[in-house]
């Protein structure tokens, strides 16, 4: 049940991101939106589990990339930020999930919501959309921090001039860039008519973010005419370290 | 700005961890809550883990559905909370096999 992985690469996405690819030899086809749980064993025995997307496509080379975020006070994120190595083995269980999952076999719109860090399995569905040349309509809304905290910001833009079926529109909760036609803050109602798809389109939601964003975003997609059945979530949050 | 503090994961959030005893995928599974009727995704569930084991609460009414405790070498299943759970076998989880 649980797989080593090697890790073979590491790039840092921010100050305090790092995405971490792994060659896992036993490793299946894992779906666009999963996550593994990794476990760290200490010496004396001890270990901690925690959970991560996926960030990579589905593809055949058994890779696996994850994309972690340091927490302040972290127990797993700051080992696996700023001490793993190129060469150093990882426990991992997965690919889980079947819910929280974008298949190359929908043709409906997309929605993607991003909270923070949320961004993660939400682009294993962007790569996963280009990587099997799916026309399917997608945007993503992203709403982080400030412009420096934007994860995969080079491949977010190389998407907006080649590819315009997949829109990417940003939030910035605390600073945005000079000129940003919209204050800092938090999504709203207007951003939502702004930037998402009409409900009458009837898009497929997929919203993942710390679970106070969660709650926020689903209920403006929900008030804006989206179905609750349309709208599928992953939420994270220090209790349980999810990234 | 709302000054409530959400403590709750999702039930995605526990699919690792149930992955040690169901072969199929729990997320996408849907079970009913037995005080209030509904029936929703497993991964809708909100999930408390800081106490020393899962406990998946009802979206809706906040009801029990599910407690998880590993102690030692057992792990102990509560699911009184659900009158069904309704699992897909169509996909079978290759990482279970």
């Amino acid at each position: 049940m649980w797989r080593v992985g090697t890790v073979i690469a590491l790039h840092d996405e921010t100050a305090t991101a790092r995405t971490i690819t792994l060659d896992v030899p036993d490793w299946p086809r894992h779906v666009a939106g999963q996550h593994v749980d990794v476990r760290l064993t200490a010496s004396d025995g001890y270990s901690a589990v925690r959970s991560y997307s996926i960030a990579s496509a589905p593809n055949s080379e058994r890779r696996v990339e994850l994309t972690v975020e340091r927490l302040p006070n972290g127990e797993v994120s700051p080992y696996l930020t700023q001490e793993v190595a190129v060469n150093d083995r990882l426990e991992l269980r997965g690919p889980i999930g079947g819910w929280f999952v974008w298949r190359t076999q929908q043709t409906e719109p997309i929605q993607l919501i991003a909270g923070g860090s949320g961004i993660v399995p939400l682009m294993a569905m962007i790569r996963s959309r280009a990587s099997a040349v799916s026309t399917a309509p997608f945007r993503l809304l992203y709403s982080v921090r400030e412009p420096r905290a934007v994860f995969y910001r080079d491949e977010l833009q190389a998407l907006l001039p080649h590819d315009n079926s997949v829109s990417v529109s940003y939030a910035y909760t605390r600073t945005a860039p000079k000129d940003w036609p919209r204050p800092p803050g938090r999504i709203d109602a207007a951003l939502i008519a702004d930037a998402t798809w009409p409900s009458k389109l009837v898009p497929t939601c997929y919203v993942c973010g710390p679970t106070s964003f969660v709650e926020s975003a689903t209920c403006l997609l929900t008030a804006s005419g989206n179905s609750p059945d349309k709208v599928r979530t992953e939420r994270f949050g220090p209790t349980g370290d999810r990234q | 700005m709302s000054t409530h503090t959400y403590d709750y994961l999702d039930g995605n959030a526990a699919a690792g961890e149930l992955s040690k005893i169901f072969a199929l995928d729990v997320t996408a599974a849907s079970g009913q809550c037995a005080h209030c009727g509904t029936t929703r995704r497993f991964a809708e569930a909100h999930l408390y883990m800081q106490g020393p084991g899962i406990v998946a609460r009802c979206a809706v009414c906040e009801n029990v559905l599910l407690r998880l405790v590993n102690v030692r070498e057992r792990m102990f299943l509560d699911m009184q909370g659900m009158t069904f759970l309704s699992l897909d076998t169509s996909q079978l989880i290759e990482s279970n096999r």
